[in-house]
């Protein structure tokens, strides 16, 4: 089978990113996107690929990560912003259009955008 | 749902919920035989007969926050619909398999989606210490995609990394498109 990707690359990619993951791990961002039936019904594939392109076009490096249902499927998609020290915020119904700004005022300014969270959850 | 990846998705969130280590996805697209058939196999927690029965109705769920699981119902809807049917073998303790049909140029077979993204969400979960196997396979064509082979070249870097999601995604991305290329061509 012809393949211009080679999973051999992966070996190239862990050397770059050994050094900072330790780093990252104490202090970096991490998206949680709710994916259970609930939320893959109301689109959340959608969100989470939305978030990943906004990420990557913006260079912010930030784990992305997906869960199961929490419960609050009428609020789905969800999705979770949590960063070392803060509270954990969870949005709702995060549509991928909403993603921009999301990113842009929570993650580049600090901000958390009130108008669409459902609900916190203070830093263990 | 609107695509058939996003069922694909569900399924996988399945295996995952059930405690799967191991997690085995076909798709088959035999276009001369008009057959498209997906296959999630896994070694979860597996069901016992009764369970197996209530598993396609959709007032049932082990879920604990609220009382109707619609995942499965709606995916044995929507292959019937299209002259195909779903299939659920499970062992307790072994694991599930489900087999999902579809006569592949039936006017009501959703489309396959983006699959890519799909890959991508179970990828991403956030259950550690499991795998999967993957083939996509088009007529006489192949893709796939083994995450212990990619796991183990990366060592302690997880696939959840920023740098080696937008690998794999890319990769998937890539793979896929050649396939479609040669069974087109």
């Amino acid at each position: 089978m012809p393949q211009i990707k080679s999973l051999d690359e992966l070996r190239n990619l862990r050397q770059q990113v050994e050094r900072d993951i330790s780093t990252r791990r104490h202090t970096g961002t991490t998206i949680i996107v709710g994916m259970g039936t609930c939320g893959i019904a109301a689109g959340a594939r959608d969100t989470m690929h939305a978030i990943l392109e906004e990420l990557r076009k913006r260079e912010i490096d930030a784990n992305v990560t997906t869960v199961g249902c929490i419960g609050m499927c009428a609020k789905e998609p969800l999705v979770d912003v949590e960063q070392a020290g803060q509270p954990r915020v969870t949005y709702g119904n995060v549509t991928p259009d909403m993603v921009p700004r999301m990113i842009e005022e929570h993650l580049v300014k600090g901000q958390v955008v009130e108008e669409w969270v459902v609900g916190r959850l203070q830093s263990s | 749902m609107r695509e058939l990846s996003l069922h694909v998705l569900d399924l996988l969130e399945n295996s995952l919920a059930a405690g799967a280590s191991q997690i085995r996805l076909g798709i088959e697209e035999d276009t001369r035989a008009n057959l498209l058939v997906i296959t999630v196999a896994d070694n979860g927690r597996g069901m016992d007969r009764e369970t197996q029965a209530l598993a396609v109705d959709p007032f049932y769920t082990t879920r604990t926050t609220r009382h109707v699981g619609l995942g499965l119902p709606l995916l044995k809807a929507a292959a019937e619909r299209c002259e195909g049917g779903l299939e659920l073998h499970s062992e307790v303790g072994v694991g599930t398999t489900v087999r999902v049909s579809f006569q592949r140029d039936h006017i009501d077979r959703a489309p396959m989606g983006d699959l890519v993204s799909t890959l991508m969400g179970a990828l991403l979960s956030s259950r550690r210490g499991w795998d999967l196997v993957f083939t996509h396979r088009f007529d006489q064509h192949e893709f796939g995609l083994d995450t212990s082979e990619a796991r183990e070249l990366l060592g302690d870097v997880p696939l959840t990394h920023p740098a080696v999601r937008e690998w794999l995604e890319s990769y998937l991305r890539q793979g896929y498109e050649e396939l479609y290329e040669q069974g087109a061509g």
